[in-house]
């Protein structure tokens, strides 16, 4: 076999494996986070799970796809899925029109608004921001809360943390005046032992120029197919009650949002 | 009497002290060795790398080049550095938080150092010790550590940190910072400075006794200026690797150069967020390392012909 034909037979091969995957995916490589309960996280039993993990878990199911997860840390969590280290995200990700930019999204799987939380014998009870005014205020960098904290709490002095694990021990051991973050984050470690040192004053309404459409699934720009059949994969877990499912397991009250 | 003939002025003066020479040789065609080719594709691959780097800056910008126009020129340059001037000043506010931490923490780490050499260099046992447990110690544990034991660790101990009223002092994450690099930084610089004054050679302190200096003046006026020369460069690099470890002290909520980097890289997905932060980097580095040729230049001016 000459040179040329064996380089044809190859790239015909190779087209024919990616004619393959165009027409049905089967296996999808899924980043998260894994450090921010209750949406992901690793268990004590060293497990990745919350309610991202689970959502997932449901949607692949419904799509008939096998799911393979991953870690990844949130700064890198769009480049990677650029780079094609993985096919999707599902990592409490915003829809926001910077994000929209670099790669698509699904329709939101769930919409919670930013919430304020404050040590228990704290003087404040309002999350207006003149009642936050020059207070230090803890928040997980990169996140849409942390750009909220900074618009909104403009007077404030507003801390970014590498995760939300680090400000939580800050507002514990007194660092911190407040903490500002997702509703279900703050609850399900209010509810927790550790959370013991705090109670949450109030949540700010979803402001969509900030917050974005709420929280979706990303995958790569081009693949809006596949971005499609998550959509259409949400909406039917939402119907057959598997959504609502584990939306019990993890909260008090509905967080699909609209 | 007069007869001794001394020699005439001119016999001293040769009158031809250099044959004339051959010029010299026409430059010789340099072959193409395999060396010549290896080194010249690297060198075009740097620059290559260079413009692209440079081609990929403008780009992001959107600079142009726009012919036809109402100004002077029929040229203008166009423009649209929306990155920059959003986050330009956030990295300039980065950039002095870098410099601030890294040389507050080094100064303070001379201070601290030069006591610690003495416990290490003395004969007791038990100040020797300290001093090697307190270097083995910072210099086996990596700095993010260090920073991240500090400033959380000490949260924890909030209440008794409180009693003896030291809670306002490890509850600024600045001080936490400069507490945690200081420390880190010390423990390298006592072996530095320890390193320079042993590799004095002894014939130095024995000459100096022999003329009957005290041993303080010896140290001070005889073996600190050489070691001091001696440590110069070992001093330059850990500057450096100072100024490259304190990226990390975004962890504890300080945002330096690094940190303003990757909230801007978080809101834009821009990577020319990074390349700023090389340059940046690149500059420091660049202008510590002249200062540094300057100084050298300076001590050992007496070692110079």
């Amino acid at each position: 076999m000459s040179f040329a034909r064996m380089a044809l037979a190859t790239l015909m091969s190779f087209t024919a494996v990616s004619a393959l995957q165009a027409e049905e995916i089967t296996k999808l490589r899924i980043a998260t986070e894994g450090a921010y309960p209750p949406f992901n996280y690793t268990g004590s039993d060293g497990v990745l799970t919350g309610f991202d993990v689970e959502i997932g878990n449901a949607l692949c199911a419904e799509m008939k796809v096998e799911c393979e997860w991953g870690t990844q840390e949130w700064d890198g969590m769009i480049p990677g899925l650029v780079a094609g280290k993985y096919d999707a995200i599902i990592a409490s990700m915003s829809i926001t029109d910077e994000r929209l930019e670099r790669i698509s999204f699904s329709r939101s799987y769930y919409n919670t608004p930013s919430t304020v939380a404050v040590p228990k014998d704290s003087p404040v009870t309002e999350i207006t921001p003149e009642a936050l005014d020059g207070l230090l205020i803890g928040a997980q960098g990169g996140t849409t809360h942390s750009v909220v904290a900074e618009e909104i709490y403009s007077d404030s002095d507003v801390s970014l943390y590498p995760t939300s694990e680090e400000y939580k021990l800050d507002i514990e051991n007194g660092r911190l005046d407040a903490v500002i973050d997702d509703l279900g984050v703050l609850q399900s470690w209010i509810d927790s032992d550790e959370g013991s040192c705090c109670k949450i004053i109030g949540s700010l309404p979803i402001q969509p120029e900030l917050h974005g459409q709420g929280i979706g699934v990303g995958v790569r720009k081009g693949q809006e197919e596949l971005a499609e059949r998550f959509s259409e994969a949400i909406l039917a877990i939402r119907a057959n009650g598997t959504y609502k499912t584990i939306n019990d397991k993890y909260f008090s009250q509905d967080a699909f949002g609209e | 009497m007069n007869d001794v003939s001394l020699p005439s002025q001119q016999s001293y003066v040769q009158p031809k002290t250099i044959e004339p020479q051959t010029p010299p040789p026409a430059p010789k065609h340099r072959p193409w060795t395999s060396t010549r080719v290896v080194g010249t594709t690297w060198l075009t691959l740097w620059i290559a790398a260079g413009l692209g780097i440079i081609w990929f800056l403008l780009n992001s910008n959107h600079v142009a080049l726009v012919f036809g126009g109402e100004g002077l020129l029929p040229v203008s340059i166009t423009h649209n550095a929306t990155f920059l001037s959003r986050y330009g000043e956030k990295f300039i506010s980065g950039f002095f938080v870098t410099l601030q931490l890294v040389s507050v923490s080094m100064l303070l780490g001379v201070l601290l150092s030069i006591p610690l050499t003495i416990m290490r260099m003395s004969k007791s046992r038990i100040l020797g010790g300290i001093a090697y447990a307190y270097v083995y110690f910072f210099r086996g544990t990596p700095l993010l550590a260090q920073v991240f034991l500090l400033y959380y660790g000490a949260g924890s101990f909030r209440e008794p940190l409180q009693s003896v009223d030291l809670w306002w002092f490890f509850r600024d994450a600045w001080n936490c910072a400069i507490l945690a690099f200081t420390l880190n930084t010390a423990a390298y610089q006592v072996e530095i400075l320890r390193g320079s004054i042993e590799s004095m050679p002894k014939g130095q302190w024995e000459a100096a006794d022999a003329l009957g200096l005290p041993k303080w003046l010896t140290f001070w006026k005889i073996i600190l200026p050489q070691a001091l020369i001696v440590s110069l460069r070992p001093y330059g690099n850990e500057i450096i690797l100072m100024i490259k470890g304190s990226a990390i002290v975004a962890i504890i909520t300080i945002y330096d150069l690094m940190g303003e980097t990757r909230r801007a890289f978080s809101r834009t997905y821009d990577f020319q967020a990074y390349v700023w932060a090389a340059i940046a980097y690149l500059v420091m580095v660049e202008t510590l390392r002249r200062a540094w040729d300057r100084i050298e230049d300076r001590l050992t001016r007496h070692l110079k012909r």
